[in-house]
């Protein structure tokens, strides 16, 4: 695996999980990632966490991702079905501590 | 009734730019958008932001960028009527366009531009089963505009925010029967608000339910029950209401444009590249709420769509008449 890449992982409506390689070197947020790869994700407001359009739920290595902003947490509070490890996407800028992330999309199930 | 040659759906940069573009052509415009101001986002949400990527500005402030844009577009005596809504949009057979607001008023064009942006903000509906058939009337309401109605009735509102606990407190004295609906075991609410919940809750005045949310809806025509469901246990309850408030803060929807047979793809109105024509011949979009292969939803790529899409409204609206492009640095800004 080339320096600049981390490993994620999805897990997809069927329980199986897909692997993804992504750069940690081209500012993408976890949401450009995810739309770059083609997963059906709104993103209506383009990343500016006004909403909840790219809510995901993180399955593993919630504990390496950076603390929620204010905004972040009041936007992702307005979900009726909110989990506990629900984070929006656009808010989570692709970096090396986040190798080996699970995630599935909010609601995908 | 107001007459104009373009109207603009949404006053945000691109609308606004399209203003002098069109203006270059002699086209005029009027601008509608369902907040108070001009600047969509970028006034509201985000007004003392700096911008990085308007060409020629290393750095410009979100309103900085929208006075310029009003400026810019003053030759042109734009119309603006703003804190309406567009509802109705309507062909009048090979002629004009005619648009009707929540308000009534009335605006007739020849061209129909959607510079809507993320569209309107509208109540977030919670997946509830049987929801929709008790909306209009029926017990189902996502916003609270007389409370009044209410007044000795059986009431169920959820939701945690501060809407949730501000009208919980506020109803409290003039419902029947009040039951508040959490899905989490804590309010982030301000904190004050909190307190007071907490208090109409031990005091018996209020049915406090948390970690708990809405699984179903069922009546006979009307609202009669509403059953929620614990989220550990997963034992379901129900109370008998009369009506039901979720309260779930607001989402991005393309609201009343979504009924106007434009081709729509992921919430985004789909165009054609060379004019960011919709499916409707005299309807184009242009900004974040068009997409298209390899769209960037960038204000400068907007901005690039509005003088297209100009061009192109101008042969639509003069059919055959050769129009040779001029540059504003040889000919100027000619006002009208």
């Amino acid at each position: 695996m080339e320096e600049n890449n981390i490993t994620l992982h999805v897990e997809n409506p069927d329980g199986s999980r897909t692997t993804l390689e992504a750069p940690v070197d081209m500012g993408l947020s976890l949401m450009e990632y995810l739309k770059a790869c083609e997963y059906d994700i709104l993103a209506t407001c383009g990343g500016m966490a006004l909403c909840a359009t790219c809510c995901v739920d993180v399955l593993e290595g919630e504990d390496k991702l950076k603390e929620m902003s204010d905004d972040e947490y009041a936007m992702l509070d307005t979900l009726p079905d909110l989990l506990p490890n629900s984070r929006l996407a656009c808010q989570l800028q692709l970096n090396h501590e986040m190798d080996g992330l699970v995630v599935k999309l909010h609601g995908s199930n | 009734m107001i007459s104009t040659d373009i109207a603009i759906i949404g006053a945000g940069p691109v609308g606004l730019f399209a203003i002098f573009e069109a203006g270059l052509l002699k086209m005029r415009c009027h601008l509608i958008d369902y907040l108070p101001q001009v600047g969509g986002q970028l006034s509201e949400i985000y007004p003392k932001k700096p911008i990085y990527d308007i060409p020629g500005y290393p750095t410009v402030l979100a309103q900085e960028l929208i006075d310029n844009l009003m400026e810019q577009g003053k030759p042109f005596h734009p119309g603006f009527t703003l804190g309406e809504r567009i509802e109705g949009l309507e062909k009048r057979g090979e002629g004009d366009f005619v648009l009707t607001t929540n308000m009534g008023t009335i605006i007739e064009s020849k061209v129909v531009v959607i510079a809507g942006g993320l569209g309107c903000f509208e109540p977030r509906k919670p997946a509830v089963a049987g929801l929709e058939q008790f909306e209009n009337g029926r017990g189902v309401n996502y916003m609270i505009l007389d409370p009044e109605q209410y007044r000795g009735q059986k009431m169920v509102i959820a939701g945690g925010g501060d809407s949730a606990l501000d009208w919980t407190i506020f109803l409290a004295d003039i419902v029947d029967e009040l039951t508040l609906v959490h899905r989490s075991e804590s309010f982030r609410g301000a904190p004050d608000s909190v307190n007071k919940v907490m208090a109409l809750a031990e005091s018996g005045k209020i049915n406090l339910v948390l970690n708990s949310n809405l699984s179903s809806v069922t009546g006979n025509g009307k609202l009669e029950n509403v059953e929620l469901v614990h989220n550990r246990s997963l034992e379901k309850s129900n109370i008998a209401a009369d009506h039901l408030i979720p309260l779930f803060g607001l989402s991005p929807k393309l609201g009343p444009i979504e009924q106007w047979n434009l081709n729509i793809n992921k919430s985004a109105i789909e165009v054609n590249t060379d004019d960011y024509s919709t499916n409707i011949p005299g309807i184009y979009a242009i900004g974040d709420i068009n997409t298209y292969t390899n769209k960037l939803k960038l204000i400068l790529c907007g901005f690039h769509e509005a003088a297209l899409m100009s061009h192109s409204a101008y042969q639509y609206m003069n059919p055959g008449i050769k129009y040779t492009m001029k540059y504003t640095t040889v000919n100027g800004v000619s006002e009208f």
